[in-house]
């Protein structure tokens, strides 16, 4: 049995750990922590009465437990760390993080902001203590896109790429597109079906496209580029007609991150695309196409949000762990 | 395109298979012989659909056969590309808009297609520019996103082909 200890029971947190109690995947968790409070059970949580408990009265667990103490003190192999991200200075999680890796435990995390801001340093410290630091959440969602990378087109040179990865930007282009809506109705009906917070600067303005941006240029290319790097345009000036007319083209118009090392490239904006065009991908879809040497171009489409599908990438990184590391010990 | 070729058996089926291999479509072969032309040349017009960028491979191609191109259409010559700007288009003169890439001399905007909902909103237009080679497309392009700036303009651009 691998152990687990997970901290952030939001939509992703509680979607890894019905996962682990639904499915005999010899996980289990030996330590929770919500940001209220927190419970530790070197034997294994009874996750559903668990979270019966946090529907009920809102905490997890003991209000005396907080979740640094059970990054600190639980008995586990993997911390899963899924609290909200924190774009501008990526805390608590860095701390919890450098912690656990510290203590010589393996992390996967869906949470963008240490990845984004802090990633050559929690690598390095990865590196040095012997485990594994791993984030296939953090880029699109349920698709495979480290795992893609690292082992798929393993022995490639990634020689670009180019994706579609703000669901909550595609939906509302989607939605202009199809129904004519203009930008203010869209993002609207987006807030209505839930797709966008109630702030929805960070989407729309291509923030959150950007940080997966320079995740991935970092993870592939090591240049250690950070979110001001990028050259930046959201959707939210976009008119109907713009989409109209892009539509009497054939084409259409959607968001794309882009990176391109050989011609310092490093943009999101949106843009004009043939509407037969792999990355045209309708509502909260992601995509992403990497342009390889030797694969050529493929490209990944799927989910890029929701509970479970979170959830899977992150048991997907566990079970690699597990696989790798913890069975041989 | 016209082009000069040796009179030999099997010139001109060798001057026609680039044109299948780069995805060209032949719509006529014109081949007169002109008598007061040396004996052992060949003088042939075709007339083809190409891919957009698939020009210079062809060309490539066809000198790699020995084929001397004498003159190729001006209109197969152009790169076409075709970007929206939203903002305030009318009060940032869009006539200057337009000038700033006609007055290169290697690029023209050649077709334009606007809508104005109400006249202090802002206006959408659909511009086509062509250019001469791939690198003035560029460059046009360069021009289009430094006034984009200028004017507080909204510039999106095509996806580029992946290379």
């Amino acid at each position: 049995m691998m152990k687990v200890a997970l901290i952030g029971l939001g939509s992703v947190g509680k979607g890894v750990a019905g996962v682990i109690a639904r499915k005999d995947l010899g996980i289990t968790i030996t330590g929770i922590a919500d940001s209220k409070s927190g419970c530790v059970e070197p034997d294994g949580l009874d996750i559903a009465n668990l979270l019966l408990n946090k529907s009920r009265n809102g905490y997890c667990g003991d209000r005396e437990i907080s979740a640094a103490d059970v990054i600190k003190k639980a008995d586990y192999d993997a911390l899963v760390e899924v609290t909200p991200t924190n774009a501008l200075t990526g805390e608590p999680a860095i701390g919890y993080i450098k912690t656990a890796l510290i203590r010589k435990k393996h992390v996967v995390t869906s949470n963008k902001g240490p990845i984004a801001l802090a990633y050559k340093e929690l690598h390095a410290l990865a590196l040095k203590n012997g485990v594994a630091l791993r984030y296939e959440a953090t880029v699109a969602g349920a698709v495979p896109v480290m795992h893609t990378l690292e082992h798929g087109l393993a022995g490639n040179e990634i020689l670009a790429l180019y994706g579609v990865l703000n669901g909550t930007c595609n939906y509302i282009l989607t939605r202009m597109a199809d129904e004519g809506l203009t930008y203010e109705q869209a993002l609207m009906e987006a807030r209505e079906m839930g797709y966008a917070e109630a702030d929805p600067t960070y989407d729309v303005q291509g923030i959150d496209a950007a940080i997966k941006l320079v995740i991935l240029a970092n993870t592939i290319w090591g240049n250690s580029i950070g979110l001001n790097d990028v050259d930046r345009t959201g959707i939210d000036l976009l008119t109907p007609d713009a989409l109209r007319l892009a539509e009497d083209e054939g084409c259409t118009i959607r968001l794309i991150a882009e990176a391109i090392p050989r011609k310092h490239i490093l943009r999101v904006s949106p843009r004009i695309l043939e509407k037969n065009h792999p990355l045209v991908v309708d509502g909260t879809l992601n995509a992403l196409t990497l342009e390889t040497d030797m694969a050529k171009e493929i490209t990944l489409i799927g989910r890029g949000a929701g509970s479970t599908e979170t959830a899977s990438a992150i048991i997907g990184d566990l079970l690699f762990i597990q696989d790798r590391y913890v069975q041989r010990t | 395109m016209k082009l000069e070729m040796k009179d030999s058996p099997g010139q001109l089926v060798a001057a026609l298979k680039p044109m299948s291999e780069v995805g060209g479509n032949i719509i006529a072969v014109i081949h007169q012989r002109e008598p007061d032309l040396d004996d052992d040349t060949l003088n042939v017009q075709i007339v083809l659909d190409l891919p957009e960028g698939r020009l210079e491979r062809l060309v490539a191609l066809l000198k790699e056969q020995g084929v001397h191109i004498q003159r190729i259409g001006e209109e197969r010559l152009l790169y076409k590309r075709t970007v929206i700007l939203i903002g305030h288009l009318m009060h940032t003169d869009l006539s200057d808009t337009v000038d700033q890439i006609d007055s290169t001399g290697f690029a023209e905007v050649c077709e334009l297609a606007m809508s104005m909902p109400a006249v202090h909103e802002r206006s959408t237009s659909r511009i086509t520019i062509k250019a001469v080679s791939k690198h003035d497309m560029e460059a046009a392009l360069a021009i289009l996103r430094r006034v984009s700036i200028q004017k507080s303009l909204l510039l999106i651009e095509p996806l580029e082909e992946i290379a």
